[in-house]
């Protein structure tokens, strides 16, 4: 018998959802389903043992109690930061590969990006910390020089957390730059240049703009990593590092207050949603454009 | 006289091994159209990234209204440029691309809008200010292109190829609508092409360049009847070549003898002595085919041939014949009456040329005595 349009359709619609299976059921299971445990757990409260009644408290210590907001903002503004010196550092590095560095040196470029990847990131941060520690290498080299007259002790600083955010961010800034600029095509440049614009005039009205989706999807990526970071400021910040993924690992695993861990897990996805989506408005850029430069 | 709106004095560039141009000198008058003809890797394009200023010569200088421009950045030359491939913003629209320029500038914004409006009006795009430039059909971006540049009032306007990505209808719509363009503006225009059909239609003057160098510089009727190189008479407009060895001279005319003892006179180009080889250029339309020997102009020397085949090309349509004694290919324009369209492939026919219509060059050096 032949198969009527209407078949065709259904078998279609059912090969699709067949190959699409292993992809929503890694979602489903692994992302949705905890989410949902997770929601239902920050939204009651322990009243007695076994006992649990719906309220919002979780919610309401977070926001009285000061160290909890305090380090959740400033866990958002480093995190704005970082992901700014990111893109300032990464910029010009993209622009090299992509521009100026031909064939081999390109490609070659690009290796020395990706290599530090190769090793583990706790063997990279414990290597920061070899040379920052007071008793590294950093410190002693500054004392031969004559710079400091003892060992500084470098590491527990803001400044030491900020260098090894950006550092561990950097490759997931560079890939969509490069490729957004690789698509950039030169005689744009060369047209804007011969039409009379200057360097800063090419970089604003040319450059950046045809780079924004890139720019775009680079921001976000280091964003979220930076926000969901836990190793790097806690080996470089150490007790000083006050970052939000600290308070939540202290309330699952040392307060074992898994209601408040779940709010807390809440409200830095509650962040990183809205600053994407302030990016995205800002930048006037559409997600599914930027997706697909990521 | 005035002075010239581009002046090249010994302009040279090379890269690495290969000289791209080679010490070249020439002059453009002001509201005219100049067309740099040559084939791929000639270093014309080479040649008009060192007008406008992207690649800096070697030698010699480069002067622009009279102003030498040694040392000055593409974005300070009054100089603009239409590229190959357009290179329109798109991340812009039609409006902000023309007023691209004047935003450099520092004009005012009323200022720019009011320009730019007029200009694209002025190029037939009235309206269109506001569309997108993918929205924009392939000649209407060649004029935004075209409008963007001269709204900047350039002294000169270089295109680099502009048409070579269009399809064949509208290149030649194109090219008229440039020349019109470019007559009513005024603007001195800088053009280079590989298409030896839109230099001739569209300049006053063609340098024909080769290897860095001009071959030829003058008006496009100087190059297509009066060709000074062979380079020039094979490359302008087609031509039939036959290869042979001067046997004489009788007053302007050389007596060739090519393959085969196939006996060829010509206009004799430079000096020819007996003995030398010679290469000889007869253009398709300068032969006249005739079946009874008697139709033929009878002070000019007959020729016989076989044909090959028949190119029908309305007006442009020719016969393909192989010559009896060299049996080689020649090609001869048919008349625009019709007559000679029954001709068919194996039959024999007569021809003959005017010797005054053909030149003689002694051959370049390397080339192929029989090709």
């Amino acid at each position: 018998m032949a198969e009527t349009p209407v078949d065709a359709r259904w078998h279609g619609r059912l090969a699709l959802g067949l190959l699409l299976a292993p992809a929503l059921i890694w979602l489903g299971a692994l992302i949705v389903l905890p989410h949902v445990d997770l929601a239902v757990l920050s939204l009651r409260e322990r009243t007695g043992p076994r006992h649990y009644v719906a309220s919002l408290a979780q919610y309401k210590t977070f926001l009285q109690e000061p160290l909890y907001w305090h380090v959740f903002l400033r866990t958002a503004v480093m995190s704005l930061f970082a992901t700014l010196f990111t893109l300032l550092l990464a910029f010009p590095i993209a622009w090299i590969i992509a521009k100026l560095a031909r064939g081999r040196s390109g490609s070659l470029l690009f290796i020395v990006c990706l290599i530090p990847f190769w090793v583990s990131e706790t063997v990279r941060t414990l290597g920061w910390m070899i040379l920052l520690r007071e008793s590294g290498v950093l410190p002693a080299l500054l004392v031969k020089l004559g710079i400091t007259a003892v060992p500084v002790e470098l590491l527990y600083r803001d400044s030491t957390i900020m260098v090894g955010l950006v550092y561990t961010s950097l490759l997931f800034m560079v890939v969509p730059l490069v490729s957004s600029l690789e698509s950039l095509d030169n005689s744009l440049i060369e047209a804007a240049y011969d039409l009379g614009a200057g360097g800063l005039a090419i970089l604003r009205t040319i450059v950046i703009p045809h780079a924004a989706p890139g720019i775009t999807a680079g921001c976000i990526v280091v964003f979220m990593l930076t926000l969901g970071n836990y190793l790097t400021p806690t080996l470089l910040g150490g007790k000083n590092s006050q970052w939000f993924t600290e308070q939540i690992y202290t309330q699952f695993i040392t307060r074992f207050n898994w209601e408040q861990g779940a709010a807390f897990g809440f409200l830095l996805l509650a962040l990183s949603t809205a600053m994407v989506v302030i990016g995205l408005k800002v930048s006037g850029q559409r997600f599914g454009d930027v997706m697909r430069r990521t | 006289m005035s002075t010239p709106d581009l002046e090249a004095d010994a302009l040279s560039k090379r890269f690495a091994d290969h000289v791209a141009v080679d010490s070249l000198s020439f002059k453009v008058e002001r509201g005219s159209f100049f067309s740099i003809l040559g084939p791929s890797g000639c270093g014309k394009t080479t040649l008009l990234r060192m007008i406008a200023g992207f690649i800096a010569p070697d030698g010699g200088d480069i002067a622009i209204g009279g102003n030498s421009m040694r040392g000055v950045a593409p974005n300070r030359r009054p100089v603009n440029m239409v590229f190959q491939q357009l290179a329109l913003f798109p991340m812009m629209s039609v409006g902000e691309n023309v007023a691209f320029g004047l935003a450099r500038r520092g004009m005012g914004k009323a200022e720019q809008v009011r320009r730019s409006t007029a200009m694209l009006e002025r190029v037939g795009l009235a309206g269109a200010a506001d569309k997108r430039v993918d929205e924009l059909s392939g000649g209407q971006r060649q004029r935004v292109a075209i409008a963007r540049s001269l709204v900047l009032e350039p002294t000169l306007l270089l295109l680099d190829e502009p048409l070579g990505a269009l399809d064949l209808k509208l290149r030649e719509h194109m090219k008229i609508e440039l020349k019109q363009l470019q007559a009513s503006f005024g603007t001195t225009f800088v053009y280079i092409t590989h298409d030896q059909s839109e230099a001739l239609v569209l300049s006053d003057h063609v340098g024909v360049m080769s290897q860095g160098r001009f071959e030829q510089l003058g008006t496009p009727q100087d190059l297509y009847y009066r060709p000074q190189t062979p380079f020039v008479a094979g490359f302008v407009g087609a031509n039939n070549r036959i290869a042979g060895r001067a046997t004489g001279r009788d007053g302007a005319l050389a007596e060739v003898e090519a393959a085969g003892g196939w006996m060829v006179r010509a206009l004799a180009q430079g000096t020819i002595a007996p003995g030398d080889a010679v290469e000889v250029f007869v253009r398709p339309e300068a032969a006249i085919l005739a079946r009874d020997p008697a139709q033929l102009p009878p002070d000019q020397p007959r020729h016989s041939g076989e044909v090959q085949s028949l190119l029908f090309d309305g007006a442009n349509s020719a016969v393909l014949l192989q010559e009896e004694r060299t049996r080689r290919e020649f090609r001869i324009a048919l008349p625009q009456t019709g007559q000679f369209s029954d001709l068919k492939p194996r039959e024999k026919i007569m021809f003959s040329f005017d010797p005054a219509r053909a030149v003689c060059f002694p051959a370049r050096a390397g080339a192929v005595l029989d090709g």
